[in-house]
């Protein structure tokens, strides 16, 4: 069957096998590895990429299920060769550290910023609660969303990525 | 060391952000299933689902007529090839694919390689196995039972599950004190079977080159030196004609170790197609069957005076180490260093016994960031202390306090004969205690529990022991455990650092560099670390046992040490003046007394390769190596408390608070040490609350999934507050000791032990991991349960 979406911008149309997962079409048919798969079960979140704005698992979603969607992955962060607030947020606050999940956790705090500009420490952690870090023990992914929050208003950057 | 005050910005040690992560926040990293090579096909591994079972027959016809089938692969094949078993990290043989019986669930029995991913799996439905199902062994107790069903036939004459008994300490001596002790506490614990996890799974990516019969394995490995020696011994290829890769790994905690099936599995396969070959298990795959860890039932026995004067312990471990016998750790250790479990305190006379068996499950032991089964012996005495606390109806602090190792006893020889390099023990708790408010919280508990709340407060004392290790001690398969590194200055001054072991989050790219960036004085930005390619790094035996910082993080210390000293050299001649008269000013030498005439590492660093003359055998460009053999172990340490609320009506334990003080000596970058450390404690509340790879009496595995393998979220964990004290260790040359692992070491008692002070009104004195609501609650009625078996 072929699917058409809009990923990180990009027009982009394929023929499938109405199975295939949305992670494996990202990672295998378009070559954008920077989401990952970690668990199949939706649980561990590490494959979270923002469909028409609204983060979910694309280990279960189907890519069949996502045609017509506007699709965010991780390499549609930042804008004009600049970082997202969020992705400068990591780096600052020392968010990531094998680099696994921190894709999902990324966009899953790109989503929480665009819908609540000043996020309590309580807010932060609902928002991630869907995905596993087996590094960070979340503290400094906390510290990061708050540093990227804190940094999208002074810069005024607008991160739009709603249909 | 030079105080960071000193320093030019973007030198040596100190606060920096990580060089690595500007690839990954952009989504560009490379790990093992991004690698993509022209012509791969993949590879699936059928499995049984039996724990315990004869294999009468495999049909692998309707399989092999698949469209996109390429090869099938079976045991038979693999014995023709000499390659159904492979030796395994304990002197004891592994099945690649099962030949004769399968053992655990989720053993490999059949491997397909096609087109696709989807094709791969789909070709495992069409394999018929006939299998005659056996009686499994679940529980280590039962084991050695003379009607237990004999697991390793494979082994000749083997009658019986019995894999070693293993002592350490005097026995006697320890029998003499409890003799003379006013108190005797006695505790059987169970440290449940749990798993690494990382979030990215095992796999590997297997190019045969036909032609130059080249085999390159792109590979979820920590240890590619090591994986490439046990290749070219099994496989009896030269080491030129292998060539093991590491690219970026999500996360290993010892989980990747050791030399899995599939691995073995995508090398044969491409060999077999002529085409490279990838394999990726899926999380269920890896929980049931990658190394697990812990599994220890032990028995604890300690004395005391009535005083509280600690005199003496013992610990009595059955260790259950699955099928086959595949625990990566030193030779010389069949219970890793699980003997340095008289810990922090000053004792007379420690003795343990470790008897290991096989069960029908996964084999493994040693993993999930355990510093060779420190973790299991810090649990033992941290709980052991404990117990003592209650029976002796005294704070557990003061208890401690009245029992850690004094300053002045350093170097200290422990009973079991290891020598702890240096400690300030009592500083380090008071630090935590101050940070916790530790009067005010037993306040708070008072008047919480005459109100009937539960609320707990627990401590633990930890000593790591890491770096392994000295080689006259320390090898695995003979390979000793030393590491070696090189630095190259090129002609510009900077530089480039080639290591032997392999990052999987540790932030090695940024924190070697600083390390050479210390001692040189070059900026760690102009610094190249080169790492996880057999190709280009030399020999080592990898990252695991929280042993990079301390043993290759010292060969990079001195072969740093030896670039300056050969600068020295090379800018008198450049001076014209004799070596002695030159002074080291970071980056820079300069005459002794005339400030003003020097050289820079980097001006050095172009003459070493332009046309000067250098003294007398002195050769030109400036490089140096080394391979560094650890004098000892270190032993950072470290104070830990834990405040918990519990659910009176639910059992749920909520942990509201964790103050962790950590002396790992000097910090590198105490961002990425903070980093380490917040990971650790994550695993100490996972395991301590909620982590259990538990059986069913069939064998069938109950933890095969996130779904019920259950790991901490940002919801269980709370924002942890961490302390430092800073005693370096005599004998690495920058006194630095290494921190990897050394919270998910010393956090999981000091959670239980929370738990369980929580639970005195009830009159709980222990109650095995996980503590889950559950588990807790049944505890409440007096009557915890056994947590690694299904409850009948």
């Amino acid at each position: 069957m072929r699917v058409n979406m809009s990923v990180n911008g990009v027009e982009v149309s394929d023929e499938i096998e109405p199975r295939l997962l949305l992670v494996h079409f990202l990672r295998e048919n378009l070559r954008l590895t920077g989401t990952h798969w970690g668990c199949d079960t939706s649980n561990c979140g590490t494959c979270t990429v923002l469909m028409d704005g609204m983060p979910v698992k694309s280990c279960t979603v189907l890519a069949a299920m996502a045609s017509g969607s506007q699709i965010t992955t991780v390499e549609g962060l930042g804008a004009n060769g600049e970082l997202d607030p969020v992705q400068q947020g990591f780096i600052e606050m020392h968010g990531l550290q094998c680099g696994f999940c921190t894709s999902g956790m990324m966009l899953s705090a790109r989503w929480l910023l665009d819908h609540n500009p000043n996020p309590s420490e309580k807010e932060i952690r609902e928002a991630i609660s869907g995905q596993i870090c087996r590094c960070t023990g979340y503290e400094n992914i906390v510290r990061s969303i708050k540093w990227a929050a804190a940094h999208s208003q002074n810069s005024g950057v607008q991160q739009g990525v709603e249909a | 060391m030079t105080d960071v005050k000193d320093k030019p910005d973007g030198v040596g040690f100190g606060r920096v952000t990580r060089k690595e992560d500007a690839r990954f926040v952009r989504g560009k990293g490379n790990y093992v299933d991004d690698i993509v090579l022209p012509g791969m096909l993949y590879g699936a591994v059928l499995r049984s689902p039996y724990a315990h079972a004869k294999i009468i027959s495999i049909d692998t016809s309707e399989a092999e007529k698949h469209p996109k089938v390429k090869a099938v692969i079976t045991g038979a094949l693999l014995e023709t090839l000499n390659l159904a078993w492979i030796p395994s990290l304990s002197h004891d043989v592994i099945a690649v694919l099962a030949t004769d019986k399968v053992r655990y669930q989720g053993q490999e029995v059949a491997f397909v390689v096609a087109e696709d991913r989807y094709s791969a799996r789909d070709a495992l439905e069409l394999i018929e196995v006939d299998y005659e199902v056996l009686p499994a062994v679940v529980d280590a107790k039962r084991a050695l039972e003379p009607d237990a069903a004999i697991i390793r036939d494979d082994i000749e004459n083997k009658k019986d599950n019995y894999i070693f008994d293993w002592g350490s300490g005097d026995e006697q001596a320890t029998e003499a004190v409890f003799k003379k002790a006013d108190v005797i506490v006695e505790q059987d614990m169970l440290y449940p079977r749990v798993h690494p996890a990382p979030m990215e799974t095992c796999g590997s990516v297997a190019d045969m080159d036909p032609i130059s019969g080249k085999l390159t394995i792109y590979c979820t490995t920590q240890a590619p030196h090591a994986h490439r020696t046990l290749y070219a011994l099994v496989a009896g290829l030269p080491e030129h004609k292998l060539r093991v890769y590491s690219p970026d790994i999500g996360g290993g905690f010892g989980n990747k170790v050791g030399i899995y099936p599939g691995y073995v599995l995508s090398v044969v396969g491409s060999i077999v197609t002529k085409r490279p070959v990838k394999w990726v298990e899926d999380r269920s795959e890896n929980l049931m069957s990658t190394s697990f860890a812990r599994d220890y039932h032990m028995k604890g026995k300690i004395a005391a005076t009535k005083e509280g004067k600690i005199l003496g312990l013992r610990v009595d471990v059955l260790a259950d180490h699955g099928a086959f016998n595949n625990t990566a750790q030193p030779t010389k250790f069949p219970a890793g260093f699980f003997h340095v479990f008289s810990g922090s305190y000053d004792m007379e006379a420690a003795y343990c016994a470790v008897k290991g068996v096989y069960t029908n499950k996964a084999p493994g032991g040693v993993a999930y960031a355990c510093s060779f089964r420190v973790t299991e012996a810090v649990y033992a005495v941290e709980r052991m202390v404990d117990r003592l606390a209650l029976e002796l109806d005294m704070d557990p602090a003061e208890l401690r306090m009245k029992n850690l190792l004094r300053p002045e006893q350093f170097p200290y020889t422990s009973p079991t004969g290891w020598e702890y390099d240096s400690g300030e023990y009592p500083r380090a708790l008071r630090l935590a205690m101050d940070i916790a408010g530790y009067e005010d919280l037993r306040k708070e508990q008072a008047e919480k529990r005459a109100n009937g709340e539960l609320m707990g407060i627990g401590l633990s004392f930890f000593t790591e022991t890491v770096g392994a290790g000295p080689k006259k001690h320390m090898d695995i398969l003979g390979l000793g455990m030393a590491d070696g590194c090189e630095v190259r200055v090129h002609p510009t001054g900077k530089a480039v650092v080639r290591l032997s072991v392999q990052t999987q989050g540790q932030g090695h790219e940024t924190t070697f560099a600083q390390i050479v960036s210390e001692v040189t004085g070059i900026p760690t930005a102009d610094i190249e670390v080169v790492h996880g390619d057999t190709d280009n790094t030399p020999f080592g035996l990898g990252t695991y046992g929280s042993r990079s910082t301390p043993v290759s993080g010292a060969a990079a210390a001195v072969a740093s040490k030896r670039i300056v000293e050969k600068a020295r050299l090379i800018a008198s001649a450049m001076l014209e003046c004799a070596p002695e008269d030159l002074e080291w000013n970071l980056g820079r030498w300069q005459v002794k007394g005339d400030p003003s005439a020097g050289k820079t590492i980097a001006e050095i660093a172009l003459a070493a390769h332009a046309s000067l003359e250098l003294p007398d055998g002195i050769e030109g460009h400036l490089d140096a190596s080394c391979v560094y053999d650890p004098p000892n172990l270190t032993f950072p340490f470290g104070a830990y408390i834990c405040v918990v609320d519990v659910d009176r009506g639910t059992g749920k334990v909520k942990v509201r608070r964790f103050i962790a003080v950590d002396d790992c000596g000097p910090r590198i970058n105490p961002m990425i040490v903070e980093g380490q450390v917040h990971g650790g404690l994550a695993d100490g509340v996972g395991m301590a609350l909620m982590e259990s790879i538990a059986f069913d009496e069939d064998g069938n595995c109950l933890g095969g999934s996130f779904m019920d393998y259950l790991l901490p979220t940002s919801l269980e964990c709370p924002s942890w507050e961490t302390g430092e004290t800073v005693t370096p260790s005599p004998h690495h040359p920058l006194g630095l000791k290494g921190v990897g692992e050394s919270a998910t070491v010393g956090s999981p008692p000091a959670v239980v032990n929370a738990v369980l002070d929580a639970l005195k009104p009830f009159g709980v004195k222990h109650a095995d991991m996980p503590l889950t609501p559950a588990q807790v609650w049944r505890a409440m009625q007096g009557r915890p349960m056994r947590t690694d078996l299904a409850i009948k």
